[in-house]
């Protein structure tokens, strides 16, 4: 097996065993393949493409053939402990809502954006006027799939209006290893090219099933059944 | 798939009629019984000895249990035979495959032209009102008698696709894991308007004799034929016909007459008349109003997610047709909706095509490559090898 994605590892870390997960945007279902796997989860899986669905019913995962934007309210309140939404927020045509849905849905939200707060992009719309293409965004304008992308700030604020709470967040960068960050500071929105967000219900109290604030320092794995993964983060 | 040997040779079949003694009657949802109970079914391949392969393949309005071997009328192959046999999707090397003939029909269960032993003469329509759940309870009577606690799988489409649904709502227990292909959890009004199309067709035959047809030595075969007609093409879509048949003509030049001028004409004529050669007319009058009564969340407070709480453990696979417009894909997202509801786990596409309802009978290849996927997946949790 190939190594692991960044940002799947990182959700491995976040999700508890026997877990209910929701996978928006599923794919052909490797992180439910991944989850179920390594954290025995109970995974359902979202996907628009025919062959993503074809692919995660061959793997033995449950999936259902929808859209992220639509089809979020087949699924009753409170039916998982998680719903992912892995890169594809930007993507959808109102991630207000969907990110809501995902609440709704969920206890906790897993969801990682590209930060368009990101240098890089500052740098490239600064230097050369030009619609950056960078790793987290490598699509020119007139294909790019993203249509509301946001920085940073523009995410915690919205996490604020919709009254959500931050339990985690980790930088992401392609090939390095994930670094645990506070979202608000000011910094963060210059260096974080990608950020991944643990993300719950203000008003619901978490209490004993609330993750530790320092979920992505040293990882804790030992109340979980599964062998600690193979520590990369070491510099 | 050029195979001239039958695909099934060489693989263990059984079956036959299944008779139940006269002091095991079929309770009915109508509050009637149906006694003696006779069931026509047919096996492919061998139970294993810890019984847990047993798939159950349920029958469409007009199908049989003749799945994937030579119907002993037409002579044709099995309805389903490109789906049952050694290496394809249903392995008869691996499962142990039954189909039954639903109660009502015509081709070895008991049905309206069996003989009513309380008169000694065709019950016609002395047969009492069937549903769904009816046909399902026979199954499970068949099932429980060939020693079987749990279906690995039970697969339909159309009306097997209902009586799977039954299945998980009246026996979550005995079930392991469901196919729905093309169905819906109840009739729609088009649905029922169609049906009672063909319906008013057989009762307006004269040989239809009140449905006493079979004493009077006759049969309603233009009814049956016209009812057969409008049903087909409901069971095809505009595009499918469009691509078949367009307005071909079957000779050159118009007839100026009422002769089968366009080749959809004569291709619909031979739907009907090959159909009365297999079929009994009162069966399809009372399968037909078993399909109309079919409201699967009535009894459980018009809330269909309650007709699924208690099969939480199954796993399910629903799936449709993006052009089929008898039972177009929002009745299975509805199926789909009421199963996350009720906490079950379920899988769910939407197979492009443009055949259109009938699709599930013809060379699809991502309903094989999906039923595949989904029935391997389920095999290894079941610890089937």
């Amino acid at each position: 097996m190939s190594a692991i994605r960044e940002d799947f590892a990182e959700i491995l870390k976040l999700v508890r065993p026997n877990a209910r997960v929701l996978d928006v945007g599923c794919g052909e279902g490797e992180l439910l393949e991944l989850l179920t796997r390594e954290k025995a989860v109970d995974g359902q899986g979202l996907e628009i493409s025919p062959e993503g669905v074809a692919a995660c019913l061959a793997r033995g995962l449950a999936v259902v053939q929808g859209d992220g934007d639509r089809d979020l309210d087949h699924f009753p309140t409170r039916a998982f402990d998680y719903a992912i939404l892995s890169k594809t927020l930007q993507q959808m045509r109102e991630p207000r809502h969907v990110l809501s849905e995902l609440l709704r849905i969920a206890d906790q939200a897993v969801v990682s954006v590209p930060n368009f707060g990101h240098w890089k992009v500052r740098w490239a719309l600064l230097s050369r006027g030009r619609m950056p293409e960078t790793g987290a965004l490598p699509e020119p304008w007139w294909s790019t799939p993203n249509i509301h992308l946001c920085t940073l700030r523009d995410f915690t604020t919205l996490c604020d209006e919709l009254e959500l709470r931050i339990d985690a967040c980790a930088s992401l960068a392609e090939g390095q290893s994930a670094r645990a960050i506070d979202p608000r500071q000011p910094i963060e929105n210059w260096r974080a090219e990608t950020a991944l967000f643990l993300l719950s219900r203000r008003a619901e109290p978490q209490a004993a099933a609330a993750p530790p604030q320092n979920l992505f320092g040293e990882v804790e794995l030992a109340e979980t059944e599964t062998p600690a993964p193979k520590k990369k983060r070491k510099r | 798939m050029t195979a001239q040997v039958p695909i099934t040779a060489g693989i263990e079949t059984g079956g036959g009629t299944w008779r139940f003694a006269a002091t095991q009657p079929l309770r009915l949802d109508s509050g009637a019984k149906l006694a003696p109970l006779e069931i026509g079914y047919k096996t492919y391949g061998r139970l294993n000895e810890a019984k847990s392969n047993a798939v159950l393949v349920c029958h469409a309005l007009t199908g049989d249990q003749h799945l994937a071997s030579t119907h002993p009328v037409t002579g044709k192959p099995g309805w389903w035979d490109r789906f049952v046999g050694p290496g394809l999707v249903l392995d008869p090397e691996r499962f142990f495959i039954i189909c039954t003939n639903v109660i009502g029909g015509c081709m070895g269960s008991t049905g309206p032209a069996s003989m009513d032993p309380a008169t000694n003469a065709p019950y016609g329509l002395k047969f009492p009102v069937i549903t769904i759940g009816d046909m399902v309870r026979a199954q499970a009577m068949l099932i429980e008698a060939l020693g079987i606690d749990t279906l690995f799988a039970a697969i339909g489409g159309s009306m097997g696709g209902m009586q799977v649904l039954q299945w998980a709502a009246d026996y979550p227990e005995k079930l392991f894991s469901a196919v729905v292909i093309a169905a819906a959890a109840r009739h729609s009004a088009q649905n029922i308007a169609f049906h009672e199309v063909g319906r008013q067709a057989i009762m307006a035959d004269p040989n239809w004799v009140g449905g006493a047809y079979l004493e009077a030595g006759v049969r309603p075969e233009k009814g049956l034929a016209v009812a057969r007609m409008a049903a087909h093409i409901t069971y095809l879509s505009e595009q499918a016909l469009q691509r078949k048949f367009g307005r071909e003509l079957q000779r050159d030049g118009l007839s100026w007459g009422f002769d089968a001028d366009f080749q959809v004409e004569s291709y619909l004529r031979h739907q009907g008349t090959s159909f009365v050669d297999r079929f009994d007319a009162n069966s399809y009058l009372y399968i037909t109003r078993a399909l109309d009564y079919f409201d699967l969340a009535a009894k459980h407070g018009g809330v269909l997610a309650e007709a699924f709480v208690k099969a939480r453990a199954v796993k399910f696979c629903v799936l449709s047709f993006s052009s089929d417009w008898l039972y177009p894909t929002p009745e299975s997202r509805d199926i789909v909706r009421a199963l996350n509801g009720a906490g079950c786990r379920a899988s769910f596409a939407e197979i492009q095509t443009d055949k259109g309802h009938d699709a599930f009978f013809l060379d699809e290849p991502l309903l094989d490559q999906t039923l595949r996927g989904f029935l391997a997946a389920q095999a290894t949790a079941r610890g089937l090898a």
